[in-house]
């Protein structure tokens, strides 16, 4: 065991952290042109798909180089490196990994620039947790597929250009082979015969949407892998770190922020840090999130090695679900009457943050796979239980 | 960076395993532990020739001089077979002489540690407490050395020990005397405890005078060192006896059939078990680097040894009931060896610590 960087790590986390001090002033003196400027100054530093192949125009940044770039970036809460999210976490990788060489450069390039949103289509009215028996279908036309059908909780619909879907092409109502039939599609939600109805959160956001598909055509060139495998792209494999080193360095600014609040926060004219249940309960979020961090490391040194992972990563995720909804949580029982507000209404501890949080938690909980769905992952993948 | 362990340290590994498993099967720690000793003499020579005894002991006083990070590894391993010896409690005294003794105490005693002839453990605390300082009340008379009277209570392994490094305080300062278990007016009383692995007893002190010589100053930052590297090597066995809970309580999910399927295959079973496998793995985590510290980034230790411990000790007690309660009424029975994990995890909860100690601790330490 060592903790120590090697001098071309810390070179390169100098690198960053000079980036940082040159172009990342504080909130307050952000102008107008701020967040173009620093989308080019990041797209100039090949930080942007920094993981990716440089072929593709992607960075070519290995896994220590990773966690540095993610660690520094959310210490100082740096903006995001480039704004396509869905493209960058997860069409992007698909497409260089199962893409056609025209499809990588139609959409790479895009993506990278933050040009356009895309959005990802998998959910359907009756398929959640259950994905692989959905029902949304595509049926081929000559040289193109005619989608019927309808997708929802599709995150970012509502200001997305594209959207990258699953369709069934095959095996249509067979229960025992719905992994196979599956057919990925990249479609332009401009298309005719798309409807997209934005549906209200819990917090008052608009981000996520139903999409209806009413005989909407779209070319064979704009599938995404051969027909029927489309189950394989959801899940690409493509190299990237997964220790969660960034998300912990948010985690610990969260749990100061935290601190912060219950030596402010008064309850019987003294500071709700002295109550040792308060005491107590920051104390074990503290032990989470430093385990979160050594678990990452410790995954993170297998990936190193050259050793596959398997789901150990559902360790993290679990973790961090449980921590946002605890700590958000925990945060107004401190406050009382006065957590109440959400920003909008005028908040009146930290601009209303912690109302909004307690309320914002499912996108991060829930998306991607429940805490219900994780621990199935862990029973039956790292355990060996029998399938559900 | 390397969170890992080294091919050196993945042999040792072995070695104990190899070891656990041809001389310590469950009905040989079953036997062990229903004996008045509560550990074989004869193994406690075979650990001294593996070079286990002599592990952290530096290399001039007989000893391997290797660091804590190897040590974890044996004590995971003793953890998950839950064998019965006092290797703890020899280690921590080995450690408190080797920081904080003088040549002539070092020469007096480690060599003897190393090769199995001695058997040594702490008699610190008179109360439980915090801050833990306080916890040692034994006042000493100074003469020529200091004089004792008094009662330790709760020393762990009493029954096995030769040596007893005893705190006490004289005027406004901690001490540790070393008393040998052959001074005059010294006497024991030994016993099991709910978890008959682990041994416990009453250290009664007599008029008994301990030479100049033989007495170490003891300030905070030294006792709280100790403490964390006790909590650091009672956590490195909850994280194999946890693994082990894990393993048995899955072997039996996955065949005891209940309406028509195994039970593992039933999400209030199989989310409990994924619970434990994310606890198991985080505590390992946090058990791991508080051992690394202790060789590499002292002041870190506090911290790191707090953390690990109160999470292990809150997880471990919910392991412990779990195991049981998978099994149903057989894990109830004295016969299955399930029980036995649930009593471990009873007794390691307190020992060095519980998890409203630390978790008060590490408040403290950040600042509120």
């Amino acid at each position: 065991m060592d903790f120590e960087y090697t001098e071309e790590e810390e070179t390169f986390r100098k690198e960053v952290q000079g980036f940082l001090d040159e172009n990342l002033p504080p909130r307050d003196q952000r102008g107008k042109g701020f967040m173009s400027n620093w989308l080019t100054k990041v797209r100039e530093k090949r930080w942007v798909g920094f993981s990716w192949p440089p072929e593709v125009g992607g960075g070519g940044g290995n896994l220590m180089q990773q966690v540095i770039l993610k660690e520094e970036m959310s210490k100082r809460r740096a903006p995001p490196l480039g704004t396509c999210m869905m493209g960058l976490a997860w069409v992007g990788p698909a497409i260089i990994q199962y893409g056609t060489e025209e499809q990588k450069q139609r959409f790479i390039p895009d993506i990278l620039d933050s040009k356009y949103h895309w959005c990802t289509g998998y959910s359907e009215p009756n398929v959640g947790s259950d994905l692989a028996a959905l029902q949304c279908k595509a049926v081929r036309d000559g040289d193109h597929y005619v989608i019927n059908g309808t997708k929802i909780w599709t995150t970012l619909a509502p200001i997305a250009s594209w959207i990258s879907m699953l369709v069934r092409t095959d095996n249509f109502g067979d229960a025992d082979a719905k992994h196979e039939g599956i057919t990925a599609l990249l479609v332009k939600l401009e298309d005719p015969g798309i409807e997209i109805r934005p549906i209200e959160n819990m917090a008052g956001d608009k981000v996520f949407a139903q999409i209806f598909f009413d005989n909407v055509k779209v070319p064979v060139e704009n599938r995404l892998g051969d027909e029927g495998k489309g189950w394989a792209v959801t899940i690409s494999s493509l190299a990237s770190e997964r220790s969660s080193i960034g998300e912990v360095t948010s985690m610990y600014s969260k749990l100061e922020t935290l601190k912060s609040l219950i030596k402010t926060t008064e309850y019987n004219g003294k500071p709700a840090s002295e109550n040792p249940e308060v005491r107590r309960t920051v104390a074990r979020f503290e032990a989470k999130i430093e385990a979160m961090r050594l678990n990452g490391l410790r995954y993170l040194t297998r990936q190193i090695k050259g050793e596959p992972l398997s789901s150990e990563t559902s360790v993290n995720k679990l973790h961090r679900a449980s921590l946002e909804v605890e700590m958000s949580d925990f945060a107004l029982e401190v406050l009382g009457p006065a957590g109440l507000q959400l920003r909008e209404q005028g908040g009146s501890v930290d601009n209303g943050k912690w109302a909004n949080d307690a309320l914002d938690w499912p996108s991060v909980v829930i998306g991607g796979g429940t805490p219900n769905i994780q621990k199935n992952i862990v029973g039956e993948r790292i355990l060996g239980l029998p399938k559900d | 960076m390397n969170f890992g362990f080294t091919e050196e340290q993945t042999l040792l590994r072995e070695q104990a395993r190899r070891f656990l498993d041809d001389e310590a099967s469950m009905s040989v720690v079953r036997e062990l532990m229903h004996s008045d000793q509560g550990f074989s003499t004869a193994q406690w020579q075979q650990l001294a020739n593996l070079g286990w005894l002599g592990l952290i002991i530096d290399p001039d006083h007989g000893g391997v001089g290797l660091n804590w990070v190897d040590l974890i590894v044996v004590l995971e391993e003793m953890g998950r077979s839950l064998y019965p010896s006092p290797f703890i409690s020899t280690t921590l005294a080995a450690s408190v002489l080797g920081d904080l003794g003088s040549d002539e105490q070092k020469k007096d005693w480690l060599p003897g540690m190393a090769t199995g002839q001695q058997i040594a453990t702490l008699a610190l605390f008179d109360r439980h407490g915090d801050p833990i300082a306080e916890n040692i009340t034994l006042a000493a008379e100074e003469a020529d050395g200091l004089v004792l009277n008094g009662t330790k209570q709760f020393v762990a392994d009493a029954g096995s020990a030769d040596l007893f490094i005893t705190a006490c305080r004289s005027g406004g300062s901690l001490k540790l005397a070393l008393i040998p278990r052959t001074a005059e007016g010294v006497s024991v009383t030994a016993t099991a405890t709910m978890d008959r692995t682990k041994r416990t007893g009453a250290l009664e002190l007599s008029n008994v005078h301990v030479a100049a010589n033989d007495v170490i100053n003891l300030s905070n930052d030294d006792l709280s060192r100790i403490v964390d590297k006790g909590v650091v090597a009672i956590t490195a066995e909850m994280v194999g006896a946890g693994e082990q809970v894990l393993e048995i309580t899955t072997g039996y999910a996955r065949e005891r059939i209940q309406f028509g399927h195994p039970i593992g295959k039933y999400q209030g079973v199989k989310h409990t078990l994924a619970d434990v496998y994310v606890d198991v793995e985080s505590f390992k985590s946090l058990v791991y680097y508080a051992a690394w510290t202790i060789d590499h980034s002292p002041e870190e230790l506090p911290r790191s040894a707090s953390l690990a411990k109160a999470y292990a000790s809150d997880a471990f007690a919910e392991i412990g009931i779990n195991g049981v309660q998978l099994h149903g009424a057989i894990g109830f029975t004295e016969e299955y060896d399930i029980q036995l994990y649930l009593k471990r995890s009873k007794w390691a909860r307190p020992i060095f610590g519980d998890s409203d100690h630390h978790y008060e601790r590490v408040a403290r330490m950040a600042g509120l």
